[in-house]
């Protein structure tokens, strides 16, 4: 008795189910599939707990990254100022497997097939997939600094602007390093990754320093005409707290380095360096830039600012620091986890075969700290313009903190435990 | 036969009061751009010195949202953010973390 009015209850709910999928009603859970996620950064581990998280569990999402953890770049330039070690950078994937049911894989896409719509993974075997949604990240563009272009030279030149070995070791060169000696850091022409975290690095070097090293300096090689974030805040710092240690300079751009002699080349000079820190130009990670996918800038994906999904290939969603950003948008981690709520609703809205939000909000903060305790922000909120389809920044909303302080420090910390944990717990 | 005329009327009825118009789930989806700092659904790490949202009613949020665009309540940066929202978006993000618990 009980299992046949459990059956037909079943039945009805299927037919119902069927009618308003029919209808395109938008009650009820209808979106399924599976879902391939390349990267689980702060755009990737987004979109993976989102995606099982609003569709109830009924899409299935595999993810693919390489590394066993996630490490953050945000709050990594503390590791290499010292205040902060590795393990307060980085999170596991086991919530997104055990509590969130996504299914993560320790490999490498190696090679996209829209047309089949599937990937092939390093260690061998193929994932195929319904939706794909790629948050590569980037990868640098070693052939611009032509000295830098093999294995040695960058174990010994760093850049340090993905967060991981190369940040520990960075922070190694700088405890080895005599007092006395320079610290260089090169920015490449913007856009680049995380606008404000080249100045930040010089700061809490500088903070290192003077406390521990007082005769050393830090030079900033700036290849933009200006700073590129928060000018006025950080060029307060530097005029306040390391009038002795900090040195800008922009128009600067590395065109090579000579490794023996750790020396940056620039167009008309050179600069010769104790620990040169180079952050090559980059493009969109080599997945999403070398796989068909229309490019501007022959770097950056061009996205949907509806779905993340690719102008020019469907079914490819493309988040995070890989993309052609809206106007005075930066490549934040901030932003990519905003990208990925984005693509998630997106993707269950077209799995379920209805349209994306025709209104989508994205929004940004990056807090920048200035010495190991007080911190300074950037904020600005994005709201799509169906004139220019771009989702555009809010005029009168968003800004800078008015000054560097200590509560600014806490919340940025406390940023950086919530949003881990909107992405991974 | 009756379940089948039900489900479709009110899936009518559903899709007439929302044509052309906003997504069904726009309040989530404007609510989760507040999860970075406030955590997912509203429920900010505790400890985290962040306030969680989850819970909090309706009129209490909008007061505050109201107080920081003002600049009647103090803050580092809510009241650059609570610009950058339209009351209407306000209304729904502050009707969905109502709504969690
Ligand atoms: C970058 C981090 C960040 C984001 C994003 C953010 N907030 Fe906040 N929120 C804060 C901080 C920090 C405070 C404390 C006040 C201050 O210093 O601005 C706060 C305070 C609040 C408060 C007051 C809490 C209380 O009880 O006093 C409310 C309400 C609030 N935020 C709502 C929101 C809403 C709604 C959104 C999304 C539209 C949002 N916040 C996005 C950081 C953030």
């Amino acid at each position: 008795m009980m299992l046949m009015k459990r059956r037909d209850f079943l039945k009805i709910g299927a037919a119902a189910g069927t009618m308003a999928s029919l209808y395109g009603c938008a009650a009820g859970n209808k979106a399924g599939g599976h879902v391939v996620v390349v990267g689980g950064g702060y755009g990737g581990a987004t979109v993976a707990k989102y995606l099982r998280m609003w569709s109830q569990g009924s899409v299935q999402v595999t993810l693919v990254e390489r590394n066993p953890s996630f490490i953050s770049c945000p709050i990594s330039n503390l590791v290499i100022g010292g205040t902060k070690t590795m393990e307060d950078i980085t999170v596991s994937y086991d919530n997104l497997q055990s509590k969130w049911g996504v299914r993560v894989i320790q490999d490498d896409v190696v090679a996209l097939d829209a047309v089949k719509r599937s990937v092939k993974l390093a260690k061998g075997g193929s994932l195929s997939y319904d939706r794909i949604v790629l948050s590569p990240g980037v990868d640098f563009m070693f052939d611009q600094i032509p000295g830098l272009d093999n294995a040695a030279a960058q174990q010994k030149i760093l850049h340090a602007w993905k967060a991981g070995p190369q940040t520990v070791a960075l922070r190694q060169q700088l405890e080895s390093m005599k007092d006395g000696g320079v610290f260089a850091i090169a920015i490449p022409k913007a856009p680049y990754r995380c606008p404000p975290g080249p100045y930040e690095r010089a700061c809490l070097v500088a903070d290192y320093f003077k406390k521990n090293k007082p005769k050393s300096r830090v030079v900033i090689l700036d290849a933009n005409e200006d700073v590129q974030s928060k000018k006025g805040l950080f060029v307060k710092a530097w005029a306040d707290l390391y009038k002795d240690q900090i040195e800008y300079r922009p128009n600067s751009e590395v065109k090579d380095v000579d490794v023996a002699s750790n020396t940056a080349i620039l167009e008309f000079d050179k600069f010769k360096a104790d620990v040169l820190n180079v952050i090559p130009p980059h493009r969109a990670g080599n997945i999403a830039s070398q796989s068909g996918l229309k490019l501007i800038n022959n770097r950056w994906v061009d996205i949907n600012w509806l779905s993340m999904e690719s102008t020019g290939t469907p079914s490819v969603h493309v988040i995070g620091d890989a993309i052609f950003p809206a106007p005075t948008m930066p490549k934040s981690g901030h932003m990519a986890n905003q990208h990925g709520k984005l693509a998630a609703a997106a993707i269950i809205n077209l799995l379920a075969g209805e349209e994306p939000n025709p209104a989508p909000v994205v929004m940004n903060t990056c807090y920048s700290f200035v010495d190991a305790k007080n911190a300074i922000h950037v904020a600005s909120i994005h709201q799509y313009d169906t004139a220019t389809k771009l989702v555009q920044p809010v005029k009168g909303a968003g800004g800078v903190s008015a000054a560097r302080n200590e509560l600014e420090g806490k919340a940025a910390l406390g940023w950086a435990r919530n949003i881990w944990a909107d992405m991974l717990a | 036969m009756k379940a089948f005329t039900h489900a479709a009327a009110l899936c009518l009825l559903a899709a007439a009061s929302t044509a052309g118009a906003a997504d069904a789930n726009l309040g989530r989806n404007l609510a989760a751009t507040c999860a970075n700092c406030h955590g997912t659904n509203g429920k900010a790490v505790p400890g985290s010195g962040m306030s969680s949202l989850a819970g909090e009613s309706k009129a209490n949020l909008l007061q505050k949202l109201a107080d920081f665009k003002s600049g009647d309540k103090p803050a580092s940066i809510m009241h650059q953010i609570a610009k950058g929202y339209t009351e209407a978006q306000l209304t729904l993000i502050a009707d969905y973390y109502a709504a969690q618990k």
